[in-house]
């Protein structure tokens, strides 16, 4: 199963993709909030998103899995 | 035989390498043969070659090295070019005679040299006389590190080069990766599964996209040998022969069609801002060349040229995290200033800043070292250095970034700079943190707004920077092309600085 992993430590702000959206490499997925930025996490795969892993509001690690592709 | 008919048989021999051999169209498979890459490199080929006929003994054409001088763009350059059609590229005793002597030619004649990688390592039935002596394959690595920050040494890694030889890119100033071939790495595969046990492909381990992206081992990724070579050529281009020299100054030709920076620069400061947009926008047509693109990305590393003079920049880009430093783009940065300061290519920053990396992930792996690396590197350039406030510059960052305080030529500033110690949001809180507590909950949102409102007034550019002198002048980002070329242009007049010692004491 590939996963999309969050770039750095923050804030889930805003989801972007939801279960069953193609993703491509380069696409935004999810938005952080952190360090007072907004932090646009990008696909570093290809497929279709299969579960999101985390909910808007929830603070996230680095390399946290925040997406599911299948 | 006649004497003349030998000779002719000999050089012609040697010359064919091993591209008529049976193995070696698998070798070569997607390649280009050495002498063809040469061709492609130089303006007239390899002028000057030296040991053709080493290795003709044991029946090795050229022991699987190629080396020699000859003129990119006008200017002499040393070459070190493997084989890996004869022996894969192989290190023999010969290879390692012949490879130490253009080492040393480079640095006598004050030349850049190249390293054109393309070999399988050391050969182990050449070991006894090869290994362990004082003139041995070793002192390839020993003439590597004397010659670092003497001539600029630039390795192509079109293919191999595993175990020690992988030093050769691990000491080059920057290395060339050509995408699914080139690979490196201190123990192949099939070691990682006998040792530790780590089932993995060569690509994985240590394939160009992975050095590239991960490592930061590689620089610049390119898909072909042709681009390969190319993109070495380009490189050479913002390069002078020697660090006593000063880079080539290229026909000045004014931008075909200025941007509008005041349309393209967001006034929004949390908004990110891909930084290469200004960086092109300012640059001269088509001379852009990026370092390390793939490899933390929150920072950018490019050549550029402004009127006609190679100038290095460094900018945060908060495209990327935010454009926070990071352990990995602290060292990308660093290592960028290092290169450009030992051959007097003058340095750029471009500040879009919030900080520091801050939490325990980062911390644990040495920020304060990685980020005392950068301020070091900073601080020691000596060469013309220009920083430019573009959006936030605050705190350590703005240090980091060649602030004020590290005594940069000049230090301007856009109307749209916001520097501060800390932004609106942490800087409230820290001074309110009491007075806040002992709120109700209900009036602390109200309270905290107007507070950060307040403060966000105060820092702007002309409070801080322009009132207090910390600037030497706010300019229009349309301005700012122009504003840079004229300073650069002077404070290129400027001596250039030594402190006596032997070396500072860097953190890493």
């Amino acid at each position: 199963m590939k996963k999309i992993a969050s770039p750095m430590a923050g804030t889930v702000w805003k989801i972007v993709k939801a279960p069953g959206d193609a993703v491509d490499y380069g696409d935004t997925v999810m938005i952080l909030e952190s360090m007072k930025m907004e932090i646009a996490v990008e696909a570093d795969n290809r497929g279709t998103v299969a579960k999101i892993l985390v909910e808007e509001g929830e603070v996230v690690d680095q390399d946290t899995p925040l997406i599911e592709l299948s | 035989m006649d004497l003349y008919d030998d000779f002719k048989q000999r050089e012609a021999w040697a010359l064919a390498g091993g591209r008529n051999a049976e193995k070696s169209a698998k070798l070569l498979e997607g390649k280009i043969f050495v002498r063809d890459r040469l061709d492609l490199f130089f303006d007239n080929g390899l002028e000057i070659e030296d040991g053709l006929l080493a290795g003709a003994e044991k029946r090795v054409p050229a022991d699987a090295v190629v080396t020699g001088i000859g003129k990119v763009d006008g200017r002499m350059v040393a070459m070190i070019a493997n084989d890996i059609s004869v022996k894969a590229g192989s290190w023999g005793y010969q290879t390692m005679l012949k490879i130490t002597r253009m080492q040393e030619r480079a640095r006598e004649l004050k030349i850049p040299l190249v390293y054109f990688v393309d070999s399988a390592g050391a050969r182990i039935d050449e070991q006894k006389q090869s290994y362990l002596g004082r003139t041995a394959w070793g002192n390839i690595f020993y003439n590597l590190v004397q010659l670092s920050g003497v001539v600029p040494q630039l390795c192509v890694l079109f293919g191999p080069s595993p175990a020690g030889a992988a030093y050769i890119p691990g000491l080059c100033d920057t290395v060339v990766m050509v995408d699914k071939k080139a690979t490196a790495y201190v123990g192949s595969p099939r070691m990682a599964k006998m040792a530790i046990g780590e089932d993995i492909s060569e690509e994985d381990l240590g394939g160009a996209r992975m050095h590239c992206t991960l490592s930061g081992l590689g620089d610049i990724l390119v898909q072909s040998d042709a681009e390969a070579i190319a993109v070495a050529k380009t490189y050479l281009g913002y390069f002078p022969g020697s660090w006593s020299q000063t880079p080539p100054i290229a026909a000045t030709a004014a931008q075909a069609a200025p941007p509008d920076l005041e349309a393209l620069l967001p006034r929004d400061q949390n908004v990110p801002f891909d930084i290469k947009t200004l960086i092109r926008a300012l640059a001269d047509d088509d001379s852009f060349l990026e370092s390390k693109e793939l490899f933390a990305k929150e920072m950018t590393t490019a050549f550029i040229r402004l009127g006609g003079r190679p100038i290095g920049v460094v900018a945060n880009n908060s495209k990327f995290k935010g454009g926070v430093l990071f352990n990995d783009s602290s060292d990308k940065a660093a290592r960028f200033i290092w290169l450009c300061n030992a051959f007097n290519i003058p340095l750029l920053f471009l500040q879009d800043i919030s900080g520091y990396m801050i939490g325990s992930s980062v911390e644990k792996t040495g920020i304060i070292r990685h980020g005392a690396k950068l301020l070091s590197a900073v601080c020691e350039a000596s060469v013309p250095r220009i920083a430019v406030m573009v959006r936030k510059a605050y705190g350590g960052g703005f240090l980091a970034m060649s602030g004020a305080p590290t005594k940069p030529d000049a230090m301007l500033a856009l109307p749209t700079a916001m520097p501060a110690l800390v932004g609106p949001e942490a800087a409230v809180n820290a001074m309110y943190f009491n007075q806040i507590a002992e709120l109700a909950p209900a009036d602390r949102a109200a309270f905290i707004k107007a507070k950060r409102d307040e403060y966000a007034r105060d820092i702007n550019v002309y409070s801080a920077a322009a009132d207090s002198f910390a600037s030497e002048a706010v300019v229009h980002p349309n301005k700012l092309r122009d504003e840079l070329i004229n300073r650069f242009a002077l404070y290129a007049l400027k001596p250039t600085p030594a402190i006596e010692r032997r070396n500072a004491v860097h953190p890493v």
